[in-house]
């Protein structure tokens, strides 16, 4: 194994990987990872002491892939002495047992010849080294192609082909295909697996580096306990100890060391504080009602005053007229000065009660209603954490020049980053706390969560109404932008514990079943 | 091309002699190829039917499996089978990448949905059929199917 120096600047060591891979490492209170400092802005630790994990969040660990490679390799060296397997056969075993090597070594001492025909290893392994011969009198039939100078290979199985379609065999499946681990012998209906041995005889140098690539990824894939970051390109691997079964219990977010926020549960992005499951069922009836969500969230209104029309074109709500300066909320159309005490009226769905839910259509109309109510709200978060970003980087853009001209440092235009980031954080949390009420049922506790709701939800339009500032104010706005980022991310803390600990315990009550 | 002279041996070995019910209708080029089938025995699904197959193949064929569908024409209706669609795409292992091997040829593949039809009874087309046939865009090799059982 490589012991560069700059190994250590990847988030764990080694010997941390190489550990018991089986041990529950969710479970482990002495994690040592860097937590986000932005997450615990608005509180101050000595530089010693670790921060204190917030009840939202879980354990987890980042490898890159050598990291990966050396821990599969490491597993295939020891349980090969095991089973007096070489290792070529062994890796064959455990891809075939889904690196389960518990289940491999037990049910191996019992029954060996079983295992070994049904992993298509048949016979003993170790044996021969696989080779390339010609055959007198040979046609394969692959190609149809004859002759006394034809290159020819076979595994134990029998089935001879010649050298060239065995190498387009592979690379279809290779490269194509993206197998690996599972490719088998190309005779029909044979179930033996070509080892990497006899692979390696057959194919090219950059053929072979994408199957060990592809070998790597079986890997990650078969362990329950890894997951690849989704983000595109990322090498990244995410281990984390939280089970299929308790996703109804707990939102796994993950952070990977290319900085993507990601559900170890289901792979979507962060979606705090809303369960795998409801989330699932949620974008599944957006996707069916998109012609309605998409009519609802068209990004022009009209002024509610002099009717003239109007394009939300940052990410605040707090809107004003161009025309006749009337000020009003996006989101509910009401005045805006009315919001500094009332943004209830804004956050929560009044459900109507009385004469009219004994009609059937009045019923279905207000359920769409309802839905509307939440999905607008939702969509306007993802919306407006776009438009906010835009704005941001047109405001850096801005303070760049700005700084080539009055000689302003680099670093005090950090905290425009610092505020951009929590902004996108707590849209992004807000989103989904809109999902996560669609299916709440009201009880004791639903009213606790809208007032975190609404505290966040004033927090983030406070901070985020600070970008549409000119340019020129903005340096004296410093410290107040500051303040204003830690108090999001605070906001934000209070709702993700309260939330977290409720689904923890099973005190939500949802107004729909999951499976 | 990678398939010529597999091609062309499998095309001298269909005009010399093919199983009973199997007919070769066109083959003009080394791309797509037209058979016929029909069921030899008196399976009252199939009786008195022709149907009619379409060959596709592609440059790394036989490596990669045929594309393989029925075609509906004035003559040739799509066969009843729970494994195949009204639109005439076929869901069947064999024709399907993990199914597949380079062994096989057009005369086996005809064989084997012959076969298929002929211990069928029952007179159905696959669930979803009218939501599959509606909705589907994805080449028969790109589908996904789910081979419930390989008994049918
Ligand atoms: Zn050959
Ligand atoms: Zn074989
Ligand atoms: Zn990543
Ligand atoms: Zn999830
Ligand atoms: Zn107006
Ligand atoms: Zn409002």
């Amino acid at each position: 194994m490589d012991s560069d120096d700059d190994f250590n600047s990847s988030p764990v060591s080694d010997e941390d990987f190489m550990g018991d891979q089986d041990s529950d490492v969710g479970l482990e209170d002495d994690s040592d990872f860097d937590m986000d400092q932005d997450d615990v802005g608005f509180e101050t630790h000595d530089k010693d002491i670790f921060p204190t994990k917030q009840h939202y969040e879980v354990d987890f660990k980042v490898y890159d892939p050598r990291q990966i490679q050396a821990s599969q390799d490491n597993q295939i060296a020891e349980v090969s002495q095991i089973l007096g397997q070489p290792p070529e056969a062994t890796a064959i075993l455990l891809r075939h047992y889904r690196w389960n090597k518990e289940r491999l070594i037990d049910q191996y001492m019992d029954k060996r010849e079983e295992i070994l025909e049904s992993a298509g290893l048949g016979e003993t392994a170790a044996s021969n080294p696989p080779k390339v011969v010609k055959v007198k009198g040979f046609v394969c039939d692959i190609c149809c192609e004859d002759g006394p100078n034809l290159d020819t290979f076979a595994m134990k199985c029998g089935h001879r082909f010649c050298v060239d379609c065995y190498r387009q065999y592979l690379y279809t499946k290779i490269k194509d295909e993206g197998e690996a681990a599972q490719i088998r012998c190309p005779g029909d209906g044979c179930n033996r697996i070509v080892d990497s041995k006899s692979l390696d005889l057959l194919v090219a140098d950059d053929l072979r580096e994408r199957y060990h690539v592809l070998l790597t990824r079986t890997y990650v894939d078969d362990k329950e306990n890894l997951r690849w970051c989704p983000a595109p390109n990322c090498v990244y691997a995410v281990e984390c100890g939280v089970k299929d079964k308790e996703l109804m219990r707990v939102v796994p977010t993950v952070h990977c060391e290319c900085s993507h926020f990601f559900c170890f549960g289901c792979s979507l992005n962060d979606h705090q504080p809303a369960p795998c499951a409801l989330v699932k069922k949620w974008l599944k009836k957006c996707a069916d009602d998109s012609e309605t969500a998409n009519w609802i969230s068209a990004n022009t209104k009209e002024c509610p005053k002099c009717y003239s029309t109007i394009e939300k074109n940052g990410g605040c709500n707090h809107m004003t007229c161009r025309k006749c300066r009337h000020e009003f909320c996006w989101m509910c159309m009401g005045v805006w000065s009315e919001h500094g005490t009332s943004w209830y009226n804004c956050n929560r769905f009044e459900e109507k009660s009385g004469y009219d839910a004994r009609d059937a259509q009045a019923k279905s109309r207000q359920s769409l209603e309802r839905y509307l109510h939440y999905y607008n709200r939702y969509a306007n978060h993802e919306q407006s954490a776009k438009l906010d970003k835009d704005i941001y980087l047109k405001t850096e853009k801005k303070m760049q020049q700005l700084q080539n001209t009055t000689g302003m440092s680099w670093i005090e235009v950090q905290y425009l980053d610092t505020a951009s980031q929590a902004l996108q954080h707590c849209r992004q949390t807000l989103k989904w706390t809109y999902a996560f009420a669609y299916y709440l049922a009201r009880n004791n506790l639903t009213e606790i969560f809208e007032d975190n709701q609404k505290d966040l939800e004033m927090a983030v339009e406070n901070l985020s109404e600070m970008f549409e500032k000119p340019i020129d104010q903005l340096q004296g706005l410093k410290v107040d932008m500051m303040d204003k980022t830690a108090y999001c991310n605070k906001r934000r803390i209070i709702l993700l514990n309260d939330t977290a600990d409720n689904l923890k315990q099973g005190n939500w009550e949802f107004n729909v079943s999951f499976p | 091309m990678f398939a010529s002279k597999r091609l062309a041996k499998e095309l001298q070995k269909l005009h010399d002699k093919l199983p009973p019910g199997i007919t070769l209708v066109k083959a003009d080029d080394l791309q797509e190829w037209i058979m016929d089938i029909r069921v030899v025995d008196n399976n009252p699904i199939y009786v008195g039917e022709v149907y009619r197959l379409k060959f596709t193949f592609s440059q790394s064929y036989p490596i990669e499996a045929p594309e393989v569908v029925f075609v509906r024409d004035e003559t040739h209706p799509i066969p009843w089978h729970p494994h195949i669609y009204s639109n005439g795409i076929i869901c069947l292992d064999l024709l399907d990448r993990q199914g597949w091997s380079p062994v096989h040829n057009v005369e086996s593949v005809c064989v084997s949905l012959q076969s298929m039809l002929t211990s069928n009874t029952k007179k159905e087309r696959p669930e979803g059929d009218d939501n599959f046939v509606r909705n589907n865009r994805l080449r028969p090799r790109d589908i996904n199917f789910i081979f419930h059982d390989n008994q049918v």
